[in-house]
């Protein structure tokens, strides 16, 4: 893995506190079983055999949203659904990151109406956008890796401020 | 954006019974977000115990204004948002729209454009059932069937890659025939498939079939006789499995489905398994529907010649100024259509979707109405629950093969 | 107009003096809405009707006179036929009776009915939006209620847009 190599004679390894946890957050993702229209099929695809998420640490879908880490929001947000995914928002545990997956959930995609959220991102705060309709898993891996990238970048200055 | 409200008893005081009221049995809330609701499907449940004494369906959490915005598009423009109406099924959705709009300005389609139509919906039919057989399995905890069947779901969203460059919104059918005509690899591309997949069947069945386990969690639940059926408006497999022998590709061909030789399978028990082998059943039926259109498929155009309603090639639109002023009226102003109303129906793999689609006289459609079958199949869900525990619902619910998208439009 | 249709549309003129429309070899019949429930009842059990297939409605605004047409199409398996019965209706107070009794399948459809275009349904067992919150003002699927378009945001107006979006909090 790597680590053999600088381990040296003592067999310690010196590094950041911030660079652990965020290592640790990165590589035992849960992301919420949450899926609402067309995309939570592909994000599904993104779990099976074929593109099998699960060689990203993502493959545990937790059903309820207290032991999850990652929403991803796969479809339209409809009116009436607003507010239940708010409060599935408010049920996770700190820290919290949202993907919106898939056009509808990022802009409102084709359905310029007045059932749909014209974006996800006015009813939680969005970290990564995933376009495509729907995008393909391939996407969805490339939006997860993104969110890695970020989580490996956070401080816990950040978050000081953050929940201050 | 408004908060959730709480909802008080007196809401639903007429649907529940008076043990309700005096705190007999219990009121349980199940989604919108639950793992086996296949969706954004919310229940509303009375308890005795671990006994549904009364199932109250809400729906509308993926209400999407379909019907509303396709009346403010064009007739070309809102073929997009039938793709997204039933996700598991969209070359079916596409298929019944442009069969809507070919039937209202009374449009021929050439026989090489419906030979196509054929396989790609019956894929899709196959494709439809392997998400439902393998989300189904997922439910009653067998989870390598997830596993086995999204592989060779793979297999056919990978040949509507090739034909149409998008694994899922496909939009390939067009009014007046399909959007081009498939490349050389297609045909290969079938056939591999044809090859595998009856073996593939026999092993799904070799894992649920004579399953005890399987058996346990799905023999004689949720029965639904055929009266009840009729009255509450099913149709599909779950109108099949209750002994009701209905299916339109038979009775009312369309896409030249009466050349093909297939059975339609019908069962009698209604119970929940019934339903499964009825779908399991239609996976051979369709791969032999497919067998037989490719094996017929003859050449020629996939488009109609009618340049009023499609639009002309693009090679033709350099040397003629006719097909340059025709693409160019199709694509800013749309076509009209007459001042009338048609209700044409195909078979999609939950039941009969069907269009009302009027016209005004002009290019844009002045009512489009979506019969969507889960609509009517999951509203036959209070009356076959009642007196299962919690955790056969979950059977049930997974038998009847529901769609989100299908149901709140 | 298919063979074994006649009989049933010549019953339902005599019965109803109802007048009917063809397009496309599909037959509308047109009934008033006091007499639906008979008709539907009279379909089902003498002509073997016994599918609702839809029920749903079209709006004609700004005509008043009538303005929906309420929509019930029948299916019958054993004769394999379809017949639409067309209610129309005016654009104050629309109403029309229930059909809970006749098709189980009416109910939810009339509760869309309902939701939809805000058409009465006298009798209703439940009558409660379906697929709207109930805090919905209006009903969507009339032709006077607008579609709701938002601005989409491009590069040249990104900047104006985001800044009065409403973007949520943590």
């Amino acid at each position: 893995m790597g680590v053999e190599q600088k381990l040296g004679n003592m067999g310690v390894v010196t590094t950041t506190l911030e660079g652990v946890v965020n290592w640790s957050r990165t590589n035992a993702m849960w992301p919420m079983l949450f899926g609402l229209a067309c995309c939570a099929i592909e994000m599904m695809s993104a779990q099976s055999s074929s593109y099998d998420m699960s060689r990203f640490g993502m493959e545990l879908m937790r059903a309820s949203p207290r032991q999850s880490d990652l929403m991803i929001v796969a479809g339209r947000v409809s009116k009436k659904m607003g507010p239940v995914l708010r409060r599935l928002y408010d049920q996770m545990p700190e820290p919290k990151w949202v993907i919106a997956m898939g056009d509808c959930a990022s802009c409102g995609g084709v359905f310029n109406n007045y059932a749909i959220y014209q974006g996800v991102d006015e009813i939680v705060p969005v970290d990564v956008y995933v376009a495509g309709c729907p995008p393909r898993p391939e996407a969805l891996i490339h939006g997860v890796m993104t969110i890695h990238e970020k989580v490996k970048g956070e401080s816990f200055k950040q978050y000081a401020e953050k929940y201050k | 954006m408004t908060q959730i409200e709480e909802v008080g008893l007196e809401k639903f005081k007429h649907l529940v019974s008076e043990r309700a009221l005096t705190g007999e049995t219990m009121l349980l809330n199940m989604g919108p977000q639950h793992p086996s609701t296949h969706g954004v499907l919310r229940l509303l449940l009375e308890l005795d115990g671990e006994i549904v004494v009364n199932c109250i369906p809400d729906i509308g959490y993926l209400h999407t204004g379909i019907e509303k915005n396709m009346e403010a598009k064009t007739y070309q423009k809102a073929e997009v948002m039938t793709d997204r109406l039933d996700y598991m099924n969209t070359m079916g959705n596409n298929l019944a729209y442009v069969m809507a709009v070919e039937k209202l300005v009374d449009l021929d389609v050439p026989v090489r454009a419906q030979g196509l139509r054929v396989i790609l919906t019956e894929l899709q039919r196959i494709a439809s059932h392997l998400v439902w057989l393998g989300t189904s399995g997922l439910d009653l905890a067998a989870m390598s069937m997830f596993l086995y069947c999204f592989r060779e779901r793979e297999q056919i969203l990978d040949i509507f890659e090739l034909v149409s460059g998008q694994r899922m919104m496909t939009t390939y059918f067009r009014p007046g025939g399909v959007w081009r005509d498939v490349p050389v690899e297609f045909e290969k591309a079938v056939r591999d498939f044809i090859k595998i997949f009856p073996k593939r069947i026999d092993e799904y069945e070799a894992l649920l079939t004579k399953n005890p386990l399987f058996l346990d969690r799905m023999l004689g639940l949720g029965i639904l006789d055929s009266a009840t059926a009729l009255s509450y408006g099913v149709t599909g497999p779950t109108l099949r499995a209750s002994g009701v022998d209905w299916d339109l590709r038979k009775v009312r061909p369309y896409c030249g489905y009466e050349q093909y030789d297939f059975n339609v399978p019908v069962l009698t028990e209604g119970d929940t398994y019934a339903r499964y082998l009825v779908r399991i059943q239609e996976l051979r039926e369709s791969l032999k529907i497919v067998e037989q259109a490719l094996n017929k498929l003859p050449l020629g155009p996939v488009r109609s010649d009618n340049r009023k309603f499609v639009p002309p090639p693009r090679s033709e639109i350099g040397v003629s100024m006719e097909s340059l002023i025709h693409h160019f009226k199709l694509w800013t102003e749309g076509f009209p259509a007459p001042k009338a109303s048609i209700y044409s129906a195909v078979e999609s793999p939950r039941g009969e979707l069907a269009l009302m689609l009027e016209g005004d006289g002009g290019p844009k459609p002045l009512r489009v109405h979506l019969r969507t079958p889960s609509f009517d199949n999951l509203g036959v869900l209070p009356q076959i629950v009642k007196g299962h525990l919690v955790a056969d619902l979950v059977a049930i619910l997974a038998s009847i093969d529901i769609v989100l998208g299908d149901i709140d439009r | 107009m298919d063979k074994k249709l006649e009989p049933i549309v010549k019953a339902a003129q005599e019965k109803f003096s109802a007048t009917y429309e063809e397009f496309r070899d599909e037959v509308h019949l047109f009934v008033k809405p006091e007499q639906i429930i008979e008709a539907l009842v009279l379909m089902r059990d003498e002509h073997n009707f016994e599918l609702l297939s839809a029920l749903t409605a079209t709006d004609y605004w700004p005509q008043e006179t009538p303005r929906f047409h309420v929509i019930y199409q029948l299916t019958s398996l054993a004769k394999n036929l379809s017949v639409q019965i067309r209610v129309p209706i005016n654009g104050s107070s629309p109403k029309v009776p229930t059909a809970t009794g006749v098709f189980g399948s009416a109910n939810w459809r009339e509760r869309e009915l309902l939701d939809m275009f805000g058409i009465e349904v006298e009798g209703h067992p439940d009558p409660r939006r379906i697929l709207m919150p109930e805090e919905t003002e209006g009903h969507p699927l009339r032709k006077d209620f607008p579609l709701g378009y938002e601005e989409p945001q491009f590069t040249f107006n990104f900047d104006d847009i985001d800044l009065r979006k409403l973007y949520a909090k943590e």
